[in-house]
């Protein structure tokens, strides 16, 4: 009996071989191969990347599968290689305004330069179950696509919306969470990097809560972008840059309202959200709460969850805030005896008391007693 | 020497990182309490299960250290179990269940029975390294007030446990002071090892991976359970021993053996246990868990 309440090396050899016969599933039919997962899945598996900070499709399928399709165990799997990896320096800043756009819309302009491309979306289809043909679209290909400045850029021209980095500041370096302790306050270079890596639902959710009063920051959409972008890396025994391949990338320029203050005419603010892949619903929640996190930097009044810099990125990560709150499965009988003893001498306590006390007098008997 | 675990370097962590957790550590015992940032990295276990504390024992074992591993005072606990396989097949290292034995404990929620000794190192598993988080949530302001030395936020609270309970009412995670400067959380283990804390000989170092955080108190540090001169410190005792090896003065589990309220208990130290009812028989300590 007693043994058995203990653990044991016997029982998670058990548990980790019925684990993976689960996940095989009927052995009848054949595996799924983490290529196919790569196609076929691929939205899944640019959240895995994302989330993960590691761009590598074949390993987050890789991830996928032996989490047996469980994000965020996928993510803990790609973070927990990509943290044993060296790390050489920083790539070159990629320019998304040269980002040759699979998909490219802005919701504040019905026509502009470069034209809207709806590309690959959800949108505008009928969630219909159907089989449809995959053949792909019949209009030809854009041969060379048009330039496509970004929006921001078009309204930054003439001073409406606020310049990126803010004018007089030089470039700040890259902050790296994963390299340095994280102390608050962040920078916002930061911030973006621990944004990039939380949770979608979360970071939806605080962003849904901006749009319905918690800390609103009135947003449209400038320009959301999908598209393929060459990776440069400069090698300094080399002294030039050298590409090192092409990553997939959904950037959302989010623009907001700021009425200026006594020092600042009025002007758009950004928002920025960036992700890996086709990652749309990601980049869109997080430049809103980036916008929303800049609160300290306009002068607004820090009312709302998705405001305050500490309790957002504190519990953004979904790898930690699943682990933290998956470990109340682990045994906690010390804790537990402890408070157990402590409930017990309470109650004893209060036993005693209630014993010393002079019975309180009957109220009934009082109200007689008056009336008499 | 080969770690069993092809593309992983000894001890899982790349020599960079368990240099950078080592200078973490450097700092952490020249300030005994002072909670050192550090930039945790993942580890094959989710975090809230050990992360940090995997991580400082990744940053300072070796191949002659000898590696035991409680949680809830048990070396055959899962998370034990799992730990303890995790570092010998990452680190190729010996592993005990003997505290005697171990070069290196890490622990969850216990400091062994068996006292410290000289040489030894306990690792604490932490899951929230912050004393006052539960009194001030941000840790701008909590950062502030550890650097004034300003902990009367924790003396009201137990002020008020004083006054609502006639005495102090925090049971494990008692906060401590160590070396009569920094306010440190023990990490949860009964308020029953707190004393243990004290001048112990071993080097005692705490990870907390999640929040990011590494402190430490060097051999020999003086650890004071709060209190007032009314109402000292209490750590909780048991009045009965252990059903198992009859020990006393230990702390013990106890075990719902029916469903009418029965119930026994037994050491939580599982090896102090086992070693104490063998002495009781005289019999080979292996046979008596067996």
């Amino acid at each position: 009996m007693y043994v058995a309440v203990k653990g044991g090396e016997r029982a998670i050899a058990n548990a980790h071989a019925l684990l993976a016969k689960e996940g095989r599933g009927d052995p009848g039919l054949p595996r799924i191969e983490h290529r196919a997962v790569a196609g076929q899945l691929a939205v899944l598996v640019a959240r895995v990347m994302t989330e993960g900070s590691l761009y590598d499709r074949e390993l987050a399928a890789r991830a996928i599968l032996q989490a047996q399709g469980d994000a965020l165990e996928a993510i803990t799997l790609v973070r927990s290689y990509r943290t044993t990896l060296p790390r050489f320096g920083y790539t070159l800043p990629v320019d998304t305004a040269a980002l040759p756009p699979q998909r490219r819309i802005s919701a504040t302009f019905k026509d502009l330069p470069g034209g809207q491309q709806l590309g690959a979306t959800f949108d505008y289809t009928h969630r219909l179950f159907t089989d449809r043909d995959t053949s792909g679209p019949r209009a030809p290909e854009v041969v060379s696509p048009p330039e496509m400045p970004r929006v921001t850029d078009l309204l930054g021209a003439s001073a409406l919306i606020e310049p990126v980095p803010p004018a007089g500041a030089d470039d700040p370096e890259p902050g790296d969470l994963t390299r340095e302790p994280t102390i608050f306050p962040m920078s916002r270079a930061e911030r973006l990097q621990a944004l990039s890596r939380s949770d979608e639902g979360f970071l939806l959710g605080l962003a849904y809560s901006t749009q319905r009063g918690y800390g609103g920051t009135h947003p449209f959409a400038g320009e959301i972008r999908v598209g393929e972008i060459e990776v440069e890396f400069e090698a300094p025994e080399l002294g030039f840059a050298v590409p090192l391949g092409r990553i997939e990338l959904t950037e959302c320029q989010m623009i907001n309202q700021f009425r200026g203050s006594a020092d600042t005419p009025a002007q758009f603010t950004r928002g920025y959200g960036l992700a890996f892949g086709r990652s749309e619903r990601k980049a869109m929640s997080m430049s809103m709460v980036d916008r929303a996190l800049r609160a300290a930097e306009f002068g607004e009044r820090i009312t709302a969850p998705a405001q305050d810099e500490e309790f957002v990125i504190s519990h953004s990560d979904n790898v930690q805030a699943t682990g933290f709150v998956e470990h109340l499965k682990l045994p906690h009988y010390v804790d537990f005896q402890a408070e157990l003893g402590l409930v017990r001498q309470l109650r004893a306590e209060f036993r005693e008391r209630a014993a010393d006390e002079p019975a309180a007098p009957d109220p009934e008997l009082i109200l007689a007693e008056a009336r008499a | 020497m080969s770690t069993g675990l092809d593309g992983y370097n000894i001890g899982y962590l790349d020599e960079q990182t368990k240099r950078m957790i080592r200078r973490t550590l450097l700092k952490a015992v020249a300030i005994p309490g002072f909670q050192v940032p550090f930039a945790s990295r993942e580890v094959p276990m989710p975090r809230g299960w050990g992360t940090g504390g995997v991580q400082v024992t990744a940053a300072i074992i070796g191949p002659d250290d000898v590696l035991k591993v409680i949680d809830q005072g048990a070396d055959d606990t899962a998370n034990a179990v799992s730990i303890r396989s995790f570092f010998a097949a990452v680190a190729g290292v010996r592993t005990t269940t003997r505290t005697d034995e171990a070069t290196i404990i890490q622990t969850r929620h216990r400091i062994p029975e068996t006292p410290l000794a000289d040489g030894q190192t306990i690792v604490y598993q932490v899951p929230g390294p912050e004393p006052l988080r539960f009194l001030e949530r941000r840790e701008t302001e909590t950062r502030r007030l550890h650097a004034l030395a300003d902990y009367g936020l924790m003396y009201v609270k137990l002020y008020e446990d004083i006054a609502k309970y006639g005495h102090i009412a925090t049971t494990y995670d008692y906060p401590v002071m160590v070396n009569g400067r920094y306010l440190m959380a023990p990490s949860p283990i009964p308020s029953f090892d707190n004393p243990k804390m004290h001048r112990s000989p071993a080097l005692q170092l705490f990870g907390a991976g999640r929040e990011k955080r590494i402190y430490a108190v060097p051999p020999y540090t003086d650890v004071e359970s709060l209190g007032f001169e009314d109402h000292p410190f209490e750590p909780q005792r048991f009045d009965e021993p252990c059903a198992i090896c009859g020990s006393t003065g230990v702390y013990l589990d106890e075990v719902i053996t029916n469903d009418k309220g029965g119930s026994m208990f037994v050491c939580s130290d599982t090896d102090h246990c086992e070693r104490a009812a063998a002495a009781l028989t005289g019999a080979d300590p292996q046979e008596v868990i067996a």
